[in-house]
């Protein structure tokens, strides 16, 4: 009966494991077509059950998103004081909240928040403050959409979670802007990028082969120094990308990683409470046949 | 086990006053001490990781009505803060998501059991009926609950399965008006979709009272599959408590550890990454799927070419479950005893990952390599299309030709007389 009931314990996990398994795969199928190339590898700290972001890289990625991407791209989710937040890019063991981080102060501080008067009701311009969100930087969809020849630039809060790939997608993105296949007919407006999704069957020659990729409006955005970095990083194309895609990997589930860190406990709970119920099963049913 | 005796003595003063005027304490002592076929095996614990993931999904769908705001210009932008500034947020969130898929793995498994142990055979007709109507609120409920975060795929995903409605002749066109609360899918359409999607859960709980009072009535069906006898009741049961509890005790923390992987590790493996983009009527994804637990009945949906006829299929995928208990000739009710069954059984299943597995696919796709056949009707033969096709044609042939012929022709093996003589002779082992 021992044996038997190990292994029949055995059998049912193994067979939740493979479903689980089963169901993850089969969650995703439909995505290959259309797809362009294998994507390429951050090679990200974050990844795994383990990992957790580096910081220096997320503070570099938040400069690389505030003085490029957020010229066009909103980031309506976030909040400045979000930046302090344990585990992003400007948390430090000495603040008393996040809202009160020195860092996050002196960058709200920059910006200028569109509010009225509280005396008047007149529109005025203040100063950010760690608890006002990311402005934006049209003053509506339309205007956004009107300055980016008729669609607006996506906000980029969730970017990471809306795209398969998540990071390694939007690093292969920016990195993946090349000189358009020969005979690619290319409307005014778009950029040819190989990562992009979508089919160029009908805008090449009859017969020819299809390149992998599709157009994107962006034109490709970094260009080799655009950053100033603040530590000894050398601001390659690469590494901007790597970085932004980091740091909207972050802002995207700015909880990831504590997520991450609670489950390991969870599941060391879980799996010493299981011995322990395992064992209590055994000698409830120790003498009976079943 | 229906006429078991109360074996309930009330001790203290107040349980014996109470006792005489709402006996709620003898009802939870009867409980417990319910004789039950001491031959269960786990995979007759998901009962118990069923009713586990209906608090589950209560207790923190609760929680998240808290926060929640009904409105399409919000709803999206509400469920995010949700996760990045409500108090353990994002757990409650992923943890009622993925609870979602953690409900259907359990409940596909549990009807998959009842089926292969003929637990919807006389004098269980009604626990599986109620189970099976519990299963179309579930998936109703499930597919409300997806349109809420006011994703492209909840949008889109309501477009498409509303639209189904508007396939009835004459009269679905005003049923879809009437269902959407206007012409198109908007702010009314997510407030009654969030008004429903409260409610049903509580009308799956109540279900779940009349599943469990009709499976207290008949009595609890085993993996031999026999009716025991008054007078083996003694030897061939145990009390549920503690014998069971602790039994599916331990199979609950088992799938709790596969929840917590999903929900701590890989929260997002089992959606869309399109439901990431707010809804935007303006832009159609590339390709509308359903979540992975309505991929089969998508399937079987786009498997008809006539649209009003591939709506009746789909129910109709569903609706023959509730009269198994009448297509079922066989005189056995385990499959165990029935081994022509039991391949058919098998061929099912596999029938079933595969119409799981077509649903996500295009239908034009080839199934194998890269190359064109020849074109039956409206579609090559190797692409999706067609393979769904032969798999539906399978579904409902179980049902309906399989089921009935094989129970009238078949010989099946020998039944042991008592629960007792497989457990004592160990032939459980081999066929566990």
């Amino acid at each position: 009966m021992t044996l038997k009931t190990n292994i029949r314990a055995m059998k049912k996990t193994l067979v939740l494991i493979a479903a689980a398994a089963g169901l993850t795969f089969a969650a995703q199928p439909a995505l290959a077509a259309g797809e362009g190339h294998a994507l390429r590898n951050g090679g990200f700290s974050f990844e795994g059950p383990f990992g957790s972001f580096d910081q220096g890289q997320l503070q570099r990625g938040y400069k690389v998103y505030r003085e490029v991407c957020a010229s066009c791209h909103s980031m309506n989710l976030m909040h400045f004081r979000t930046l302090a937040e344990p585990g992003g890019p400007f948390f430090s063991a000495d603040q008393a909240s996040p809202a009160e981080n020195r860092w996050v102060k002196a960058i709200a501080k920059e910006a200028q928040i569109a509010d009225i008067d509280t005396e008047t009701g007149e529109p005025v311009m203040r100063d950010g403050t760690a608890a006002d969100r990311f402005p934006s930087p049209y003053p509506n969809a339309t205007a956004a959409a009107a300055a980016n020849g008729g669609a607006a630039p996506p906000d980029l809060s969730v970017m990471a979670k809306a795209r398969h790939g998540g990071a390694n997608y939007i690093y292969s993105l920016l990195t993946g802007y090349a000189a358009a296949p020969q005979g690619l007919q290319i409307r005014p407006g778009q950029h040819y990028n190989m990562y992009m999704a979508g089919d160029l069957t009908p805008f090449m020659p009859e017969g020819a082969h299809v390149p992998p990729g599709g157009f994107i409006a962006m034109p490709s955005p970094l260009t080799a120094g655009q950053v100033t970095y603040d530590d000894e990083s050398v601001a390659s194309v690469d590494q901007m990308a790597k970085d932004v895609a980091a740091y909207i990997a972050w802002a995207s589930d700015p909880r990831q990683v504590q997520r991450k860190q609670s489950g390991l406990g969870v599941l060391i709970f879980l799996f010493i409470f299981a011995g322990i119920t395992y064992l209590s099963y055994r000698r409830i049913w120790k003498g009976v046949a079943h | 086990m229906s006429d078991h005796e109360s074996t309930y003595v009330p001790k203290t003063g107040i349980e014996k006053w109470l006792d005489t005027r709402l006996p709620i304490v003898r009802f939870g002592a009867d409980y417990l001490a319910l004789p039950t076929p001491r031959n269960l095996n786990y995979w007759y614990t998901f009962g118990a990781i069923l009713a586990l993931c209906l608090v589950i999904q209560i207790a923190t769908g609760i929680i998240l009505a808290m926060h929640y705001v009904p409105n399409t210009e919000m709803a999206f932008a509400s469920v995010e803060r949700i996760m990045r500034d409500v108090n353990g947020g994002d757990l409650i969130r992923y943890t009622h998501a993925n609870g979602a898929s953690m409900f259907f793995i359990a409940v596909y498994l549990h009807m998959l059991r009842g089926l292969y142990y003929g637990s919807y055979k006389a004098p269980r007709e009604m626990i599986w009926i109620v189970g099976c109507l519990i299963f179309f609120l579930m998936i109703a409920t499930a597919f409300l609950g997806y349109v809420l975060p006011w994703g492209q795929m909840s949008y889109w995903g309501a477009e498409v399965i509303t639209n189904l409605i508007g396939a009835i002749p004459v009269v679905g066109e005003p049923i879809l008006i009437w269902l959407r609360g206007g012409p198109a899918i908007d702010n009314a359409t997510l407030n009654r979709f969030f008004s429903l999607h409260y409610l049903l859960p509580f009308v799956i709980a109540g279900c779940v009272v009349l599943h469990l009072w009709a499976l207290h009535t008949a009595g609890q069906n085993n993996p031999v599959g026999i009716l025991i006898p008054k007078d083996r009741q003694a030897k061939d049961t145990v009390p549920f408590h503690p014998y069971y509890t602790v039994k599916d005790g331990f199979a609950i923390i088992l799938f709790l550890i596969l929840f917590a992987v999903f929900v701590f590790f890989m929260p997002n493996a089992l959606g869309h990454a399109d439901n990431y983009i707010p809804a935007n009527p303006l832009v159609t994804p590339a390709h509308i799927v359903p979540e992975w637990y309505m991929l089969p009945f998508y399937a079987i949906l786009r498997a008809i070419p006539d649209k009003f006829g591939g709506v009746m299929a789909m129910f109709g995928a569903i609706g023959v479950l509730f009269i198994l208990p009448w297509l079922d000739t066989s005189k056995v009710r385990s499959m165990r005893y029935r081994p022509t069954m039991r391949t058919f059984f098998i061929l099912f299943v596999i029938v079933g990952l595969i119409l799981g597995w077509c649903g996500a696919q295009l239908p034009d796709a080839p199934v194998i390599g890269d190359f064109k056949t020849f074109i039956l009707i409206d579609g090559d033969l190797n692409s999706y299309l067609w393979l769904t096709r032969f798999a539906t044609a399978y579904y409902f042939a179980f049902f309906l030709i399989i089921m009935p012929l094989v129970g009238l022709r078949e010989t099946p093996q020998t039944i042991p007389a008592t629960i007792s003589e497989p457990v004592l002779s160990g032939t459980e082992e081999t066929k566990g």
